[in-house]
């Protein structure tokens, strides 16, 4: 791209901001009842979580991935790839980071438990503040309508800082390739809401601010010698 | 071999830019639009490759951002209304890109609904940086509007402009499109464009050009003019932010005197006042900004001076 430092945020923006809301109230109405479903995957998550176990911890990974492929096939790949030629990319990171889900899912390794630190008390504050409070911030702070309510599971922002919530209970090997997407989304979905002047802008980046400074502290505590990271107790 | 224009007896020619824009009947379309009453009839300039003297209407319609509305049944229908609305006003060129998202599928759609108005203009472009893929970007966009053949098709930010011209140059010998032409916007590759325009035989050019944005002024209207290549201006309002800036200015008390009511006519006339453009080609999603914008190739067309005391009225805000 030529003469880059004369773009503005706003030129990349290539809908009206009501567009770009009014297709999750016409998201919500195709995929109707499958709100109730995306809440009560939501809700079985945290039963899983609250029982630990490797089995329960496969389940997690494979409803989050379900949750991934969702969002990124339903909503990205056939809503937003209509106003937005780039959401087919988010598409694809969104499939990736289902697949990587999966592979976890599969891998007999996948072990989520309850908070154990101070960083996992911020993955379950996340995780709960992705499925309950930051569907609300629209129709409630920002007087969106309720019919474009975004919900874990099948909205690209709560998904994506859920998941990071929950990565933060994760017992896994490199966590940081299962941070990267959600991580990556955040910053996007930051960044368009601020082209758009949407004062929610910062939401899903603070969210993915806070769980990798999180992250990173529960994994230098792992790194000290005497202070290895122990499972909670069951 | 051309005469060079230089700037004093170009802003001269300005003078006889109210004589230049001849007028033409503006035909209704479909059901008739409530609007104001027109100061005569539709304010018109010459295509100047044309052979057969086609002319355009002084405002077109754009479709950055405001046609784009993916397959929203209502928003759809919301800017088939728009489009109504500009060719019962007079309207004939409409503008718009494959990169502009779902704007093309919208416009088929609505020409499709109002029965593909006869006066269509049709505006598009080629945005692909492969040369070899033009052919078949050309063919969807084509196939989205509904229609057979493009009126204009611009190289979409001058991107491969070596590879697509030629290809552009042969449809139009072949008689599968009217006319050729590049785009820019908001300032960028004015040296590119003006290396096109010196070397190629293009029709056309769109720029960014506005009371507040008036770079194109020094090199590009000029050499436009000169080698008498039509200009389309886009950004008119510099994406809505001077009619934000004019909202709570009132009209200044010339404006009566160029048939304008309103800031967004004013700006629109400081733009197609100057005799080396076309049309400016304004964005809307909303009937009612659009028989204003129409509204502005009616009437008396600001003299130099007073498209100075416009930019000067802008510069304030």
């Amino acid at each position: 791209m030529s003469e880059w430092w004369t773009y503005r945020l706003s030129n990349f923006l290539l809908f009206a901001p009501r567009t770009y809301f009014r297709l999750f109230e016409l998201y919500n109405a195709a995929i109707w009842p499958a709100q109730i479903l995306a809440f009560a995957l939501g809700t079985g998550l945290l039963v899983l979580l609250r029982r630990g176990g490797v089995a329960r911890g496969r389940a997690i990974a494979g409803l989050l991935a379900a949750a991934w492929l969702w969002s990124g096939v339903g909503f990205h790949a056939l809503r937003y790839a209509t106003i937005n030629w780039g959401a087919v990319y988010f598409a694809w990171l969104f499939g990736f980071e289902a697949a990587a889900l999966l592979g976890l899912a599969l891998s007999r390794r996948a072990a989520f438990e309850k908070p154990a630190d101070g960083a996992g008390r911020i993955g379950l504050g996340l995780f709960l503040f992705a499925l309950v409070v930051e569907p609300l911030i629209g129709p409630v702070l920002l007087g969106r309508r309720w019919r474009g309510i975004e919900l874990f599971a099948v909205a690209p922002d709560p998904t994506a800082v859920g998941t990071l919530g929950l990565l933060l209970l994760a017992r896994v090997r490199r966590r940081w390739l299962l941070m990267a997407a959600p991580v990556l989304w955040a910053a996007l979905t930051g960044v368009s809401l601020l082209a758009m002047e949407a004062r929610d802008w910062w939401v899903a980046p603070a969210a993915a601010a806070m769980a990798l400074a999180a992250a990173g502290r529960q994994g230098s505590r792992r790194r000290v010698p005497g202070a290895a990271w122990r499972p909670a107790a069951r | 071999m051309r005469r060079t224009l230089t700037r004093r007896g170009f802003l001269a020619t300005v003078a006889a830019a109210g004589a230049a824009a001849a007028v033409g009947p503006p035909r209704a379309l479909g059901r008739p639009a409530i609007q104001a009453p027109r100061p005569g009839p539709i304010l018109t300039r010459p295509i100047p490759s044309s052979a057969a003297g086609e002319r355009l209407p002084l405002v077109g319609l754009g479709s950055w951002i405001t046609f784009n509305v993916g397959d929203d049944p209502a928003a759809r229908d919301a800017c088939t209304e728009v489009m109504r609305a500009f060719f019962a006003g007079g309207g004939r060129l409409i503008d718009s890109s494959p990169m502009y998202g779902s704007s093309q599928d919208t416009i088929g759609y609505g020409l499709a609904k109002l029965g593909h108005p006869p006066e269509l203009f049709a505006a598009d472009k080629v945005w692909i940086s492969s040369g070899e893929k033009g052919p078949a970007q050309i063919a969807a966009s084509l196939q989205k509007w509904g229609i057979p053949r493009f009126s204009l098709l611009e190289v979409h930010n001058v991107m491969s402009w070596e590879e697509h011209l030629p290809a552009l140059f042969a449809l139009k010998k072949a008689g599968k499109l009217g006319y050729v032409g590049v785009t820019t916007s908001e300032g960028r590759r004015h040296d590119e464009i003006e290396k096109i325009l010196r070397s190629q035989p293009i029709d056309f050019v769109q720029v960014t050009y506005n009371a507040a944005d008036r770079e194109v002024e020094a090199r590009i209207l000029p050499l436009a003019h000169e080698r008498r290549i039509a200009v389309i201006c886009n950004r008119p309002f510099r994406r809505g932010e001077l009619i934000a800036r004019t909202a709570r200015s009132p009209l200044p008390a010339f404006a009566r005197d160029i048939d304008c009511e309103s800031w967004a006519q004013v700006l629109l006339k400081f733009i197609v006042a100057h005799p080396a453009v076309a049309c400016a080609i304004p964005a809307t999603s909303r009937v009612d900004h659009v028989r204003q914008n129409i509204g502005a190739s009616y009437g008396r067309l600001p003299d130099e001076a007073t498209r100075q005391r416009i930019a000067a009225e802008v510069a304030k805000l």
